[in-house]
């Protein structure tokens, strides 16, 4: 910050300093990121048939084709279906509006192998494994994606926009046509690009509802790089989905550019009180329905824990710490071992991401315009799947000298890779909004550089640091998609038993799986509001959220 | 022509609008005055139809329009922020109605540039509204709430937030603009002299300022003489035993001293109908209104007040030959209406005779 506001390169923080905050966090994007990242572009390229000819293959088509349609079905779905809510929660002042806002979060945080074990626990056996299972996991995963981003640009629009065009004579149908949708477009568009990127990279949903006919891209990259042996076809794969990705993105982005539109964003209209009795009304089913779809899921995977053959029991939470299913009879998880494991990776992950995402900060906020590379750098495991970083690190770290396979570490590595950059996202603003006066004022007062810097902006990085943790501690908890290429025999967190103990049969087997779920929905959702301001929960949710979906 | 009868809003419990009324003839330009808070703005979302009154009704052009919804109305309002649509263009912003009705593209263009010419802005049609000053995005609101020809044109406050040069330059010419297209206008504002440059009549929404007085013979006279001169009909202006010491003319008057309302009040033996005999009993002779107040409550505040001094008095009883019209109005305010109509010599209009009685 000191070299960028230009009070004088002779009170910049010394080089050898920022050199210092920045070695951490570069080495370790370079070591885990870059290195595997070009391992992977190096397999994909060295491939027998070429990489056309991977995705030549019929296979290859009919698991792009059912990504691509899944994801658009679940993405329109989720916009349209998230309208109504998005509306409400905008406009109407009401009783359990702030709940109903929470439930949506708390949904949008749950890790994707709860999710999915909610719809099975939810759907009849006829439909559990299915398509209509995953759009659901979807739509409800992602409603708070279009309630929070459309909803947000809802509030900025005047209601007496809306009733300008009725005194002109649009009557309602053609007001929502000629001004509702035109201005609440671009918000449309980015709530849409992000759904879409979710649904489109689907991993753990799709593992657990998927069943063995149904894979995403990402099911396609664990199938062949684990059970097939094909690395290199699973190498373009990946490649291919981030190019796909990218370019989403950078559409959605120049549309969203395209299409924006002026609204006074200092203005917001007041939320009020819902008045004519069909508008009570639809406020009343509006909420209440998306209330049900958020709720019911997780109602159905308490009560699945329970179930068991002739009725319902408290037997397989009490057998959670029994890895023998008989005397003798072992099912290869121990779900009261799985939470151990996961308590420690979490407590791991959660210490390396906000220790290195700190040090990050530090430097990009100080290094100005230099600091940019590392700032862009760090949010590159953002824009990868964690399908793809798992795979990434499975193949570089798989041979001497660097064989890391068997290291307990490398789980949490990988969660923490995908956590740093939620963890300088939150920091960062906060350093940045430092007035840089106040450095010069203690400048003026006989502080060096390096003494003011601490005094006056590391100060302020504690506060952030505690929600960055909760965000940080979600994410690894419920990362699903990099662990599932790490992870080690007998060293399984709670996701992985999760879904191996759906895949098993047997009552008890099966209510151990929902019960681990519950167990880790209300971890995650606890764990992000626990850490966080009361006032900031929600946006912590949805940011821990945007995040914790990537597993 | 516009007419709002005994409209009232209430907001959580709130009663914001209480029995207001209100009219504007073809082509007459109608200021609303009054604080902050006086309701006002509610008022004209309810002749927009923005807002359901929970009583009342809105008639336009003899139609009641209570129950239409506001694209149906034929109602244009010019917001006090403008509302300018900030994903089209001026011409674009000004056409939307036009578009609206089904005008077909060339006769919208040709209305379009007529109305920027009107507001003083030819050639702004391509312009991008965000880029427009806020003088220009006040022209460009009244050009857009103009160009359907709408039945009634309200306005919130159009003038607002401008600097004190822009603002008068702008009220002149809003006042030429509406005489100009001859529409009927009805204009909210706090502003008394931005009212008077811009309305052809003032009308006070809010009563709470004037205080209920005695008054003398001549001032009641004298209101009664103006109300009969603006053409509101009336009986006559001296009845008889105005002058009786007895009689007590109770009125209200503005924060200005003058008498906007006045009532007569002459104990009087009550018609046999009534029954009761010789119970005591005053009547209730004559009520006038300052036409620019009509509709705002005084009339209610003058017949409670009354009402409470001749039951302090001792009077049992207190009657009124209504005209049939005005039942209603008593009604509300605790007053019987005994017997069938009758015609009074003096109007030649029917009336019923109404009571109240003091409460036991």
């Amino acid at each position: 910050m000191t070299r960028s506001t230009g009070h004088g390169a002779r009170n910049a923080l010394p080089a050898r300093l920022l050199g210092a905050l920045a070695i951490g966090p570069a080495v370790f994007l370079g070591v885990f990121y870059l290195w595997p990242f070009v391992t992977l572009l190096a397999r994909a390229a060295g491939v027998d048939d070429g990489a056309l000819g991977v995705l030549g293959r019929a296979a290859t088509w009919r698991v792009v084709w059912f990504t691509t349609w899944q994801a658009v079905l679940s993405t329109v779905l989720t916009i349209v279906i998230g309208l109504a809510p998005a509306y409400v929660l905008a406009r109407f002042r009401f009783r359990g509006r702030r709940l109903l806002g929470g439930l949506l979060t708390s949904a949008f945080v749950l890790p994707t192998v709860v999710m999915g074990a909610a719809m099975l626990a939810l759907f009849p056996p006829s439909l559990e494994r299915g398509v209509l299972a995953i759009l659901a996991a979807h739509v409800t995963f992602n409603l708070a994606v279009v309630v929070r981003t459309v909803g947000a640009v809802w509030r900025h629009l005047p209601e007496d926009m809306e009733a300008a065009a009725a005194t002109l004579g649009a009557a309602p149908g053609r007001v929502a046509r000629e001004i509702t949708l035109p201005l609440l477009w671009p918000a449309v568009l980015a709530a849409a690009s992000i759904v879409f990127g979710f649904t489109f990279t689907s991993y753990g949903v799709v593992r657990v509802l998927g069943g063995v006919a149904r894979s995403t891209v990402e099911v396609e990259i664990w199938r062949r790089a684990t059970q097939l042996g094909d690395i290199g076809g699973a190498a373009v794969l990946a490649i291919g989905q981030l190019l796909v990705i990218g370019a989403v993105v950078a559409w959605s982005t120049a549309q969203q550019r395209r299409h924006t539109r002026a609204l006074d964003l200092r203005a917001r209209t007041r939320r009020r009180r819902p008045r004519a009795g069909r508008e009570r009304l639809f406020v009343a089913a509006t909420a209440a329905v998306t209330a049900a779809v958020v709720v019911a899921p997780l109602v159905a995977l308490v009560e699945r824990s329970l179930r068991t053959r002739t009725g319902h029991s408290l037997e397989a939470w009490r057998t959670l710490g029994r890895p023998e299913l008989r005397r003798g009879i072992r099912v290869g998880v121990d779900p009261l071992a799985a939470l151990g494991h996961s308590a420690t990776t979490a407590a791991v992950a959660t210490i390396l991401a906000v220790g290195l995402g700190a040090l990050a900060a530090l430097a990009i906020a100080a290094a100005g315009r230099h600091g940019r590379w590392l700032d862009v750098g760090l949010m590159l495991p953002l824009a990868t799947s964690a399908v793809t970083i798992g795979f990434g690190m499975l193949i570089t770290f798989d041979q001497g000298p660097f064989d890391w396979r068997a290291s307990w570490w490398l789980v949490p590595v990988g969660h923490a890779l995908v956590a740093v950059p939620f963890v300088v996202r939150s920091v960062l603003p906060v350093l940045r909004g430092v007035d840089p006066g106040r450095l010069a004022a203690a400048a003026t007062l006989g502080a060096a550089p390096a003494r003011a810097w601490w005094e006056v902006v590391v100060a302020h990085l504690w506060r952030p640091l505690l929600p960055a943790a909760g965000v940080a501690a979600a994410i690894s908890l419920g990362e699903f998609g990099a662990t599932s290429f790490l992870s080690r025999r007998g060293g399984e967190t709670v996701p992985i038993a999760i879904e191996r103990l759906l895949g098993r049969t047997g009552a008890v087997l099966q209510a151990q799986a929902y019960a681990l779920a519950a167990i880790l929905a209300a971890a995650t959702i606890a764990v992000v509001i626990l850490l966080e301001p009361p006032e900031e929960r929600v946006d912590a949710l949805t940011r821990a959220g945007t995040d914790a979906r990537r597993s | 022509m516009l007419a709002v009868r005994d409209v009232t809003v209430a907001f959580d419990g709130h009663r914001v609008l209480d029995h207001v009324s209100l009219t504007a003839e073809a082509g007459e330009v109608v200021a609303l005055l009054g604080p902050s808070g006086s309701g006002k703005s509610t008022l004209l979302r309810v002749i927009a139809g923005l807002i359901d009154p929970d009583a009342g009704t809105v008639s336009i052009d003899g139609q009641d329009v209570t129950h239409l919804p506001t694209h149906r109305r034929g109602v244009g309002l010019v917001f006090q922020d403008e509302q300018l649509f900030p994903h089209r263009d001026v011409g674009a912003n000004i056409a939307f109605g036009l578009r609206m009705q089904g005008v077909d593209r060339a006769t919208q263009t040709a209305r379009v540039d007529e109305l920027l010419a009107l507001v003083g802005l030819p050639g702004f049609a391509r312009r991008a509204v965000t880029e427009l000053s806020g003088g220009e995005s006040k022209r460009v609101a009244l050009a857009r709430s103009l160009a359907p020809r709408p039945r009634v044109l309200l306005l919130d406050e159009p003038l607002t937030g401008l600097d004190r040069e822009l603002h008068d330059r702008l009220a002149g010419e809003l006042a030429d603009i509406l005489r100009a297209s001859g529409t009927t206008a009805v204009l909210v504002t706090h502003d008394r002299e931005e009212a008077a440059a811009v309305a052809d009549r003032v009308v006070t929404l809010d009563g709470a300022d004037s205080v209920v007085v005695e008054l003398t013979a001549a001032e009641t006279h004298d209101l009664r003489r103006a109300v009969l001169r603006t053409g509101t009909p009336s009986d006559e202006v001296v009845l008889p035993g105005d002058d009786d010491p007895a009689t007590v003319h109770l009125g209200l008057r503005d924060d200005r001293g003058r008498v906007v309302a006045t009532s007569t009040w002459r104990p009087r033996p009550a018609p046999h109908e009534v029954g009761g005999g010789g119970a005591a009993a005053v009547q209730l002779r004559m009520m006038a209104t300052d036409p620019a107040l009509q509709g705002t409550g005084l009339g209610g505040r003058l017949v409670e007040a009354g009402v409470a001094w001749a039951f302090s008095r001792g009077a049992d009883v207190v009657w009124a030959n209504a005209r049939d019209t005005a039942v209603d109005f008593y009604r509300r305010h605790g007053f019987d209406v005994v017997g069938a109509s009758f015609v009074t010599e003096s109007t030649g209009l029917p009336h019923h005779l109404v009571v109240r009685h003091r409460p036991r």
